[in-house]
């Protein structure tokens, strides 16, 4: 059976992720700060909400920074939403901010997308958008897709957005105004813009196939 | 490839169980919570709303209960509303496993509150809910206030700047309720919808009204609403919310099926 550490720096509902997980089938979810059971567990997920400051902070504050540079390539990892996007090296939130700068790239301003002001589209992106699932190296969808449809809704909720570097790295796009990329994968780490906690069927799907993933 | 508009069935909630008045006051009962909640989630609700209108502390628990239940059993987001005045009303009920709050009466006491909590938690979780009345004479450009407690206290406040008050303060979604419509089953007040909608770069959840599946068609096309919001209509089984989301869809709206 799989033990799951939510990563707990202070920031967001855990709750719901941890509810979520336990409904397909987690044997052991620990909401967690402590280094140790972090270590000890199969399987890692960094959440995240608010503001990208306070997360960084928080990060920092409670040692999750250095819990997550160490054990990223070596378990399972998923990222949510700004979880997502603290994997990046810099965002442009609150006056710019360095992430843990994993994967190189930027997170920026749904604001300061030309199409989203002319189209008066509102920031935050709030709602069921699509997913459109990105073939791996392989040729293939990611492996976290199995059993959902490409071009499935998923819940987001941001007013910034992923914009990686590394080219493969994308396994998932969205489009709000410009299309971009709400889903990236590497190695044993995989991250979503979207909550799939909050996103019913298709999200709990994506949390089954997270459990049962073997990088 | 686009952003669906959201249909969010809206639980009142007295002492534990579901009820709904009528312009406020009328109570019907229409069931346990969570039992109501797990049915919309299963019926394919994009959001599930859950004002509290209880006043007493030990109503607060009770509230606080029902939302560990409730989210343990319901896999869309879920926003919760009713007596929060601080920062520590919002923890508790986040931790809890709402995924946002809505904040009312708090704000209109000290708006300031609103840009606090958003500074805190982010904007994705502060929703500013809004009652207005319409206060122009018949024939008048539509003019509209905030009213607080029910509807029994004005403000004076005129509801379009308060939106946009509020959204400049970092709320991040208007819960923009009509009390002139509530409980009417008459429709929504669109001039109200579309003059906050267009005031506001937020999106805008229309409630108040709803007696048949025209009026949410109506909220999104007519008054430019991102989500529709409804009770009765949904509670006392007049319509399931996949016959909503058919409705909308033959007129054009991109609905989550």
């Amino acid at each position: 059976m799989t033990s799951v550490a939510v990563l707990d720096y202070g920031m967001g509902n855990l709750h719901s992720v941890a509810k979520a997980l336990e409904k397909v089938g987690a044997s052991r979810v620990t909401v967690t700060d402590d280094p140790a059971i972090i270590r000890a567990a199969d399987r890692i997920v960094l959440p995240g909400q608010g503001a990208m400051r306070d997360c960084m902070a928080e990060m920092r504050a409670h040692g999750i920074d250095t819990a997550v540079r160490e054990l990223v390539g070596d378990k399972p990892l998923l990222g949510i939403c700004v979880g997502m996007q603290a994997l990046l090296a810099h965002s442009e939130e609150n006056g710019g901010i360095d992430g843990l700068g994993i994967h190189p790239g930027a997170v920026r301003f749904f604001s300061d997308v030309p199409a989203v002001r002319e189209q008066h589209l509102k920031v935050p992106h709030m709602g069921w958008n699509n997913v459109r699932q990105l073939p791996q190296a392989d040729g293939r969808p990611h492996p976290l897709w199995d059993g959902i449809a490409d071009g499935a809704r998923f819940y987001f909720v941001h007013s910034y957005y992923c914009v990686p570097e590394q080219p493969g790295l994308s396994a998932g796009e969205c489009e709000y105004g410009l299309p971009f990329s709400c889903a990236i994968a590497e190695g044993s780490m995989f991250a979503v813009q979207f909550h799939p906690e909050k996103s019913a069927k298709d999200g709990l799907r994506l949390l089954h196939n997270f459990l049962r993933w073997k990088p | 490839m686009s952003l669906a508009k959201r249909i969010i069935p809206c639980l009142d909630v007295d002492q534990g169980r579901v009820v709904k008045g009528v312009k406020f006051l009328d109570i019907r009962d229409a069931g346990d919570p969570v039992e109501v909640a797990r049915r919309y989630d299963e019926q394919g609700a994009d959001e599930i709303t859950f004002l509290d209108i209880t006043a007493s502390v030990e109503g607060r628990d009770t509230m606080v209960r029902t939302v560990e239940r409730m989210a343990s059993e319901v896999f869309v987001p879920l926003t919760v509303g009713g007596g929060i005045r601080e920062v520590a009303d919002i923890r508790r009920l986040l931790n809890a496993g709402a995924d946002k709050v809505s904040i009312n009466s708090a704000a209109v006491k000290r708006p300031e509150f609103v840009a606090e909590a958003a500074d805190r938690f982010g904007s994705q979780c502060i929703v500013a809910a809004i009652d207005a009345k319409r206060v122009s004479a018949p024939g008048e450009p539509g003019r509209w206030e905030i009213f607080t407690h029910g509807g029994r206290n004005r403000t004076g406040i005129d509801a379009v700047a308060w939106a946009a008050k509020l959204a400049g303060y970092g709320a991040g979604e208007i819960l923009l309720t009509s009390m002139d419509a509530d409980g009417t089953k008459a429709g929504y007040d669109l001039a109200l919808v579309r003059a906050i909608s267009d005031a506001v770069n937020v999106p805008v959840i229309a409630s108040g009204g709803v007696g048949n599946l025209q009026h949410l068609a109506d909220g999104i096309l007519e008054g430019g609403a991102d989500a529709v919001l409804a009770a009765s209509i949904f509670h006392f089984g007049e319509y399931t919310i996949p016959q909503a989301k058919d409705y909308l869809a033959e007129r054009g709206i991109i609905m989550r099926r």
